[in-house]
């Protein structure tokens, strides 16, 4: 994977959280390996998917992609450069073109600060521009993200969820990023300004060149917005194609079960149904069954599934997955 | 045909606030028959779960104010019943099951104990007896081990478990009918899928009417007989299934169908939007409550909120506008 068309490209990328016990005498009695050996690129301008259960690291590998945890092992590239050997002043520098936007809109924005300050202080802390003009960039952001140049004296609380999530877009986009990592901008929010939200961020995208990590459990969503997506299980990549390819032709199992699971707004359709549900829940990360991670509830598991990890290959055409037994082409 | 089982008229919640009152439910009415599923969907704040915690009567009264014509259930009237009389329907004739299982469960009582209170309150089993059906029941809704997680505690189970331990709970009495509010809102895709399996299967082996609150049109499209789409305390639009998705009145209710994308069908289109968002309770607009965000939006809807009639058969709606044509009715 060392195309040179990759804004953001993921080599081996591993995260562990040790556990320590004992209060006085601390030691580490076991790690949650919420990433493990993770490969992706993500190209300039797309927008990337990548879907799975709460617990699969989905949300952890956006963070530590953005450097916000330090990976335990793996690079990650940011154009040429290796974020992952960044320190201080040069990492401050790199994030500027990277941002991200968080689920709960309720839970990003410091309700003391008014919204002029809240979008303001990304260029503060980069020392950008004067008053003057980030007050000027601060209008120019609001007619971006659809809102009212009259709320700059506002706060917060005075907000919708949508609204807020607007200003978040905005604050995001206060540095003029070429990288935002979205993680679940939506699940907070109601049906109706869903819609609002993902136009709005797909605009935005035409208009600035922006490309998003988009990171959602709603498969529905993620087929409207991504051009790739990878699915996740257990902190390991277990499928990746582009949009069409992998809702149309899944072939790992789990993708499969995982899309029909997913209802659809049809009650013809729904009623001539066939359905796999999942039997039982997402292992712990704590302690992940041997070989491939989805084994116990994998329909089709096999012995070779439980002993040895399968490998992370392209089976067709830019379509990777990591199965023993992939399931046939359609 | 089969006997009604609630029947609810012009059913009104306020909640008087020292800011003012909140008008929540602005007279709902709805009949529901033995073994039917009825959806109610609406956004947050539109009224379909405080409407259905007061036919229960646990909102507690002030602040809220309740009144309704009449609210009947299996043909008694239980507006003015005893709180002794509604103990005896509350989790005996009447199953309920919450959004957050985390919370719906007490954190210091073992599971076990947990379903066994419906049956010690409501029948006249022993301890032992008791322990036997809650062991009976755990296996009904396919939790494994269901002996040992008896003696298990809440915090012991995934949050899939747990929803299934409270569904055990609220059948424990072999309700008539069993009320569901977003019970899968807070559960992955995967276990949402078990847990509507379950409860769909469930409520076909007993029998069991059955009313499932909910935000998402495409989870009831495989579950519900009839639905009703509720918009700032009042229902828009009511009728059957398939009427409802394939042939909308109400504006609201096509627009929140349009807007929600699937995973099948064409792409590369915009998704439709609706524009601002859901009014304020405090002073609802006079007028239809979703004029302010209707594109068909014509001069009579800002003064006069039309009333829900039955334009096609068995299928009503809140609307003066014929939104096939554009025109008003």
């Amino acid at each position: 994977m060392s195309d040179n068309n990759f804004l953001i490209r993921i080599e081996n990328l591993t995260k562990n959280f040790p556990i320590y016990k004992g209060i006085l005498i601390e030691r580490q009695v076991g790690a949650v390996q919420a990433v493990s050996n993770v490969n992706l690129g993500i190209k300039k301008g797309e927008t990337f998917g990548l879907a799975g259960e709460s617990g699969c690291g989905k949300s952890t590998l956006g963070r530590t992609v953005l450097q916000l945890y330090k990976p335990t092992s793996g690079k990650v590239f940011f154009r040429d450069i290796d974020l992952t050997l960044l320190k201080g002043e040069e990492l401050r520098q790199a994030r500027k073109h990277m941002q991200m936007v968080f689920q709960d809109p309720y839970a990003s924005l410091n309700p003391k600060l008014n919204v002029s300050r809240i979008i303001t202080e990304p260029l503060e802390a980069h020392n950008i521009g004067n008053a003057k003009t980030r007050h000027e960039k601060v209008l120019e952001l609001l007619d971006l993200v659809k809102m009212s140049r009259y709320y700059t004296n506002r706060y917060p609380h005075e907000f919708s969820g949508g609204q807020r999530q607007r200003i978040v877009i905005a604050r995001a986009l206060a540095l003029e990023p070429e990288f935002i990592v979205l993680d679940e901008p939506i699940s907070a929010l109601d049906v109706s300004i869903q819609a609002q939200i993902v136009n709005l961020l797909e605009k935005l995208q035409e208009r600035l060149q922006l490309t998003y990590l988009f990171i959602a459990h709603d498969l529905s969503m993620m087929r409207h917005i991504s051009g790739r997506v990878a699915i996740m299980y257990l902190g390991k990549l277990v499928e990746q194609a582009c949009r069409d390819e992998l809702y149309g032709n899944p072939l790992h199992p789990y993708t499969q079960s995982l899309l029909s699971a997913v209802p659809i707004p049809n009650p013809k359709r729904e009623r001539d149904r066939r359905r796999n549900i999942l039997e039982g829940d997402v292992p712990s990360p704590i302690n992940p069954p041997s070989g491939c991670h989805f084994h116990p509830r994998c329909p089709i598991a096999q012995d070779i599934c439980k002993q040895e990890d399968p490998e992370w290959r392209e089976i067709v055409d830019q379509h990777w997955i990591a199965c023993h037994f992939p399931l046939e082409k359609k | 045909m089969s006997k009604k089982i609630l029947e609810v008229k012009d059913l009104k919640i306020r909640f008087i606030t020292d800011f003012g009152t909140v008008y929540a439910v602005n007279g709902v009415s709805f009949d529901l028959y033995e073994g039917e599923t009825l959806g109610v969907v609406g956004e947050s704040g539109c009224g379909k779960t405080v409407s259905m915690l007061s036919i229960m009567r646990l909102l507690s009264e002030p602040p809220a104010k309740v009144s309704a014509d009449y609210m009947k259930f299996k043909g008694k009237e239980i507006q003015n019943a005893s709180e002794k009389d509604m103990n005896k329907i509350r989790g005996n004739q009447v199953g309920l099951i919450f959004q957050d299982p985390m919370i719906s469960l007490n954190p210091i009582l073992k599971v076990g104990f947990q379903i066994m209170e419906p049956l010690r309150n409501h029948t006249n089993m022993g301890k032992k007896e008791a322990r036997e059906r809650a062991y009976e029941l755990l296996c009904l809704v396919g939790i494994p081990e269901a002996r040992k997680r008896l003696e298990g505690y809440p915090h012991q189970f995934s949050g899939g478990m747990q929803q299934r331990a409270i569904i055990a709970m609220a059948l424990a009495c072999d309700p008539s009918l069993l009320i569901a509010d977003e019970p899968t809102t807070a559960l992955d895709v995967t276990i949402q899928a078990q847990i509507v399996d379950l409860v769909k299967r469930l409520r076909d082996q007993f029998g069991m009417a059955l009313i499932w609150i909910t935000h998402d049109f495409g989870l009831l499209a495989g579950l519900a007989d009839r639905i009703n789409v509720m918009y700032s305390g009042y229902i828009i639009e009511k009728g059957i299934v398939d009427d409802i998705y394939e042939n909308a009145l109400h504006p609201y209710t096509r627009a929140l169908l349009q807007s929600i994308p699937s995973i099948e069908g064409k792409l590369g289109e915009p998704l439709k939007t609706i524009e601002g968002f859901p009014p304020e309770l405090y002073n609802p607009p006079n007028g239809c409550p979703f004029a302010p965000r209707c594109e068909f939006v014509k001069d009579i809807c800002k003064q006069e909120n039309p009333l829900l009639i039955e334009y096609e058969s068995g299928h009503k709606a809140a609307c003066w506008v014929e939104i096939k044509t554009g025109e008003l009715r």
